[in-house]
């Protein structure tokens, strides 16, 4: 484990002593503090009822802090879910341009943009093809594109490829990381999946559960492009998966 | 952000995995199979028309085998006789004309009215609560049962039947949409605010789109109920303003004691029902639910 040393005055998110309950419920989220500096790649990991999702949607805007206090761009965020949750009745190219139209841009404009958005997840051929004709993998790719076209800087992620089959999840890994590399987003990404928090982050944070405080922080070394089965990201899983389990371990008592 | 050169480093890694995305998404999508106009004929138009051939068949040769008497069991050729002669007369075309012209014109005022009053009660809680019961109440009385008080507020003028016939029409058209409101995929509303859709555009670009196979099941209910309850009205309501429609034309004939002439004019109105439902809502809704992979393709 290696501390944080902020290298970036200004972080892009800025998580301060933020707990949440939802209404006289048990307590959700415990005073758990993150800053996250732009253009970060940053992974939240944690088992089930650790209130990652919870956590995103607190950063997303779409719910509010109990206490504590999230500072997060004027701009907003972009969320991806787990369901690629495209209007089914819409082409993948008019679900893009939904965004951009949300977003404020010109008529005239929307179409060729989205078209490159959908290059840029190499869709551009399915470009007017509904919803139910693409497979599970290339919907969260538009999904991938309709959040890339909402232009905003941060990226909110939650398991997004968490219902996919492995083959398509590490294609959409390496797809992701090459965004990622080419936008420059800061991105915040929610996983139950130790493997792929690692495979992805620049650095990993590890959610304890219930209540849910950050328990441990890894960095990685991301200069270069690695994949799953690297022997870097096999020995940070190994360490991680123990810390885990270690948490896990304490619910027993 | 990552060094510039790093992004040239990248670039063969990019085709290659271009190539590899295309080939598992050729892997993971079936060509669209559709099906063409004559399997479309052979499973969807020709089984039901066989269905009346042989009905009408069976029919003439009960009359042939068992001659009934002529003025209770009138032969199929009786009958298209009687709907000849109407025709021939003006009287038949004269009936469909008025009843359809009312039918829709009801039916289009019922859109108008039941669609921003269902919005209404779909979105805003308080008013849902209040009306909602009331109105699946309506939905369940039968709105010739206005007839007798339609007649004492508007005597028997065309008012009386449009009443009647909103009255049928509107609580089905108002419960289809609130039914497909109901129903839109609570991750939808949310992705539709993240992307920043305030209430107005949430509603338009997201709701009703996605509300839609709600509404178009409730507009053809709403048809449907229309049309029936018309008819109850035309039997009861002849003379005065009102205009001759087919429920008067029934009447005329059952006061005439003529059967083939009521059976020809029920076959009318049941023709009419079913084209109404073929020509508009049956394209329409295939269309929808196609677009939305909602459509389970038979025939195969």
């Amino acid at each position: 484990m290696t501390g944080r040393t902020p290298a970036n005055p200004v972080p892009a998110i800025r998580i301060d002593h933020v707990g949440k309950r939802f209404g006289a419920g048990p307590l959700v989220l415990d005073d758990v503090n993150l800053e996250v500096e732009p253009g970060e790649f940053v992974c939240l990991l944690g088992a089930s009822g650790c209130g990652k999702s919870t956590l995103l949607n607190l950063i997303a805007g779409l719910d509010q802090p109990t206490s504590g206090r999230i500072e997060t761009p004027a701009e907003g965020s972009a969320v991806m879910f787990q369901e690629s949750a495209l209007m089914p009745w819409l082409t993948a190219s008019r679900n893009v341009e939904l965004a951009l139209r949300l977003r404020g841009v010109p008529r005239s404009e929307r179409r060729a943009q989205a078209l490159e958005l959908l290059d840029t997840v190499n869709l551009a051929d399915a470009a007017d093809k509904r919803p139910h004709e693409l497979s599970g993998g290339m919907r969260q790719r538009v999904a991938l594109a309709r959040a890339l076209a909402q232009d905003r800087p941060v990226l909110l992620m939650d398991e997004p490829f968490a219902a996919l089959d492995a083959i398509t999840r590490d294609l959409l890994h390496e797809e992701l990381e090459r965004v990622w590399r080419r936008t420059g987003r800061t991105i915040v990404f929610v996983t139950h999946n130790v493997r792929e928090a690692a495979r992805l982050g620049e650095r990993v944070v590890l959610l304890s559960s219930r209540p849910g405080r950050v328990a441990g922080e890894w960095r990685l070394d991301a200069s270069g492009p690695r994949r799953i089965e690297s022997p870097e990201v096999a020995a940070l899983s190994i360490e991680i998966t123990d810390q885990l389990r270690k948490e896990i371990r304490r619910n027993a008592a | 952000m990552p060094p510039e050169d790093l992004l040239e480093q990248t670039a063969p890694a990019h085709d290659d995995l271009r190539s590899l995305e295309a080939g598992l998404d050729r892997l993971q999508t079936d060509p669209e199979r559709r099906q063409g106009p004559w399997s479309r004929f052979a499973t969807s138009v020709l089984p039901p028309i066989v269905f009346v051939l042989l009905a009408l068949v069976a029919w003439q040769l009960y009359v042939v085998i068992a001659q009934p008497r002529p003025d209770l069991g009138p032969s199929p050729l009786a009958v298209a006789a009687s709907l000849g002669e109407a025709w021939e007369s003006g009287r038949l075309q004269l009936a469909v004309a008025t009843s359809l012209e009312r039918g829709i014109i009801g039916f289009l005022i019922a859109v108008a009215v039941g669609t921003p009053l269902g919005l209404l009660l779909a979105e805003v809680r308080p008013i849902r609560r209040a009306v909602g019961p009331i109105i699946s109440g309506l939905q369940v009385l039968p709105s010739v049962a206005w007839v007798p008080a339609a007649i004492i507020w508007f005597g028997l003028t065309d008012a009386t039947v449009y009443f009647v016939i909103l009255m049928g029409a509107i609580p089905s058209i108002v419960n289809g949409l609130i039914a497909g409101v109901d129903q839109v995929p609570p991750q939808l509303r949310r992705v539709g605010t993240v992307l920043g859709a305030r209430r107005f555009r949430l509603a338009t670009l997201v709701v009703l789109p996605a509300a839609l196979p709600g509404y178009v099941a409730g507009l053809k209910q709403g048809w449907a109920f229309s049309w029936r309850s018309m008819m109850a009205a035309e039997i009861i309501t002849t003379g005065g303003t009102i205009g001759f429609g087919l429920g008067a034309m029934l009447d005329n004939s059952r006061f005439l004691a003529d059967l083939p002439g009521v059976l020809a004019t029920i076959l009318v109105i049941l023709a009419i029902g079913i084209l109404i439902e073929l020509v508009c809502f049956a394209p329409l809704e295939r269309r929808m639910l196609r677009r939305r992979g909602l459509l389970q393709e038979s025939g195969r």
